[in-house]
């Protein structure tokens, strides 16, 4: 197996960390923004709709 | 196949980042966006009528993220100009920890998502005027009015004053007088607040060759010019007051920073063209951000104290 890969310097390790971990809580409060708007938005009537 | 160098120097010539989560931060101008922030929750706030809390919330983050799509975008377009002033010099796309591809992508993305968000949680008049803004922030200031004409700040000035009028509609689903008022004071405070800042860094919009007012008609009509604006908006501040939905604190109040910030517009005028003109200007501009930040914290000050009221009385 080749071992040409890429090898990241402590910089891009640290970098890119920073900002997997920002996406992440970009991504989790998005989801939470999306939750708690909804049943802000609509309320019971969620529970209301036809199954 | 071996497409990539084991170098990392290499590596971070064929594209591997070094941009921090602080780097996409700074590229939202986060001091632009709180007083964003900030005139949309006194528009909100000063709206007649009733939001849902949690909805209120959304609105103010789509505006905030909104802004900061803005200001990406923005960064996007003016990074050759960006590197050229000192001021902006350390961006992230003219230091090189961002390339403008990718400011392009978050940009247009983040506009995406927050026009979306307030369109489906809020409703569709408070979305449309966000991606207004956002168009005309982006385009029609940026990418047309900047580097054309020395009115770019004027007119450009619009996208700055619509945050109010956006959070009003998110209550109301309307564009009031009300809002509209709260809109003319950003767009006529503009002029004076950027004019003054551009008398002391004429020389480095004059080095990126943007046609700021001074390097165009000369400081000593851009002095005229601010003074005259600063008597435009001076009167039209007072009007929520005159209009009844703001009250006699904040009446008052915007009589007294008026006539301050029309004591320091006086001095700009007067003061002799060349060096004994910057301080006067610093002055100014730093007395601007106060007057607006003053007024519209007065004004959110006492819609605060009425609805507590209303809420003991209740």
């Amino acid at each position: 197996m080749s071992d040409d890969r890429v090898t990241l310097t402590p910089k891009q390790k640290r970098a890119q960390r920073s900002r997997s971990i920002a996406l992440a809580l970009a991504l989790a409060a998005f989801v939470i923004l999306v939750y708690v708007g909804t049943w802000a938005k609509l309320g019971a009537k969620i529970l209301e709709r036809q199954m | 196949m071996a497409v990539l160098k084991k170098n990392a120097s290499v590596e971070t010539a064929i594209g591997l980042s070094e941009a921090n989560a602080s780097d996409y931060i700074a590229l939202l101008k986060p001091r632009v966006m709180s007083l964003v922030v900030f005139t949309a929750v006194v528009g909100l706030m000063a709206a007649p009528g009733h939001i849902n809390p949690v909805l209120a919330v959304i609105a103010i983050l789509s505006i905030a993220v909104g802004a900061g799509a803005s200001g990406a975008l923005n960064m996007w377009y003016d990074s050759d100009i960006d590197a050229i002033m000192k001021r902006t010099a350390n961006r992230p796309i003219p230091a090189g920890r961002i390339t403008r591809e990718e400011v392009l992508t978050f940009g247009l993305l983040l506009s995406a998502f927050s026009v979306v968000t307030l369109g489906l949680f809020v409703n569709l008049l408070s979305a449309f005027l966000l991606a207004f803004t956002i168009f005309f922030y982006a385009v029609v200031y940026t990418m047309w009015l900047k580097r054309s004409t020395p009115q770019n700040i004027v007119i450009g000035g619009a996208a700055g004053a619509f945050p109010p009028m956006i959070g009003w509609a998110a209550v109301t689903n309307s564009v009031g007088v009300e809002s509209i008022v709260l809109f003319l004071i950003i767009f006529l405070w503009t002029p004076p607040h950027f004019w003054a800042l551009s008398l002391f860094m004429s020389d480095d919009y004059a080095k990126a060759k943007i046609p700021m007012m001074p390097n165009v008609m000369g400081e000593a009509s851009t002095k005229f010019q601010i003074f005259l604006y600063t008597l435009l908006v001076v009167p039209v501040a007072v009007l929520p007051w005159i209009m009844g939905f703001a009250g006699i604190v904040y009446g008052v109040f915007s009589i007294g920073v008026g006539a301050m910030f029309t004591f320091y517009a006086w001095t700009v005028w007067r003061a002799p063209v060349g060096p004994a003109m910057i301080k006067p200007a610093k002055k100014m501009f730093a007395f601007s951000i106060f007057y607006l930040f003053s007024l519209y914290a007065v004004l959110l000050g006492e819609i605060l104290v009425r609805k507590a009221l209303f809420l003991a009385g209740a």
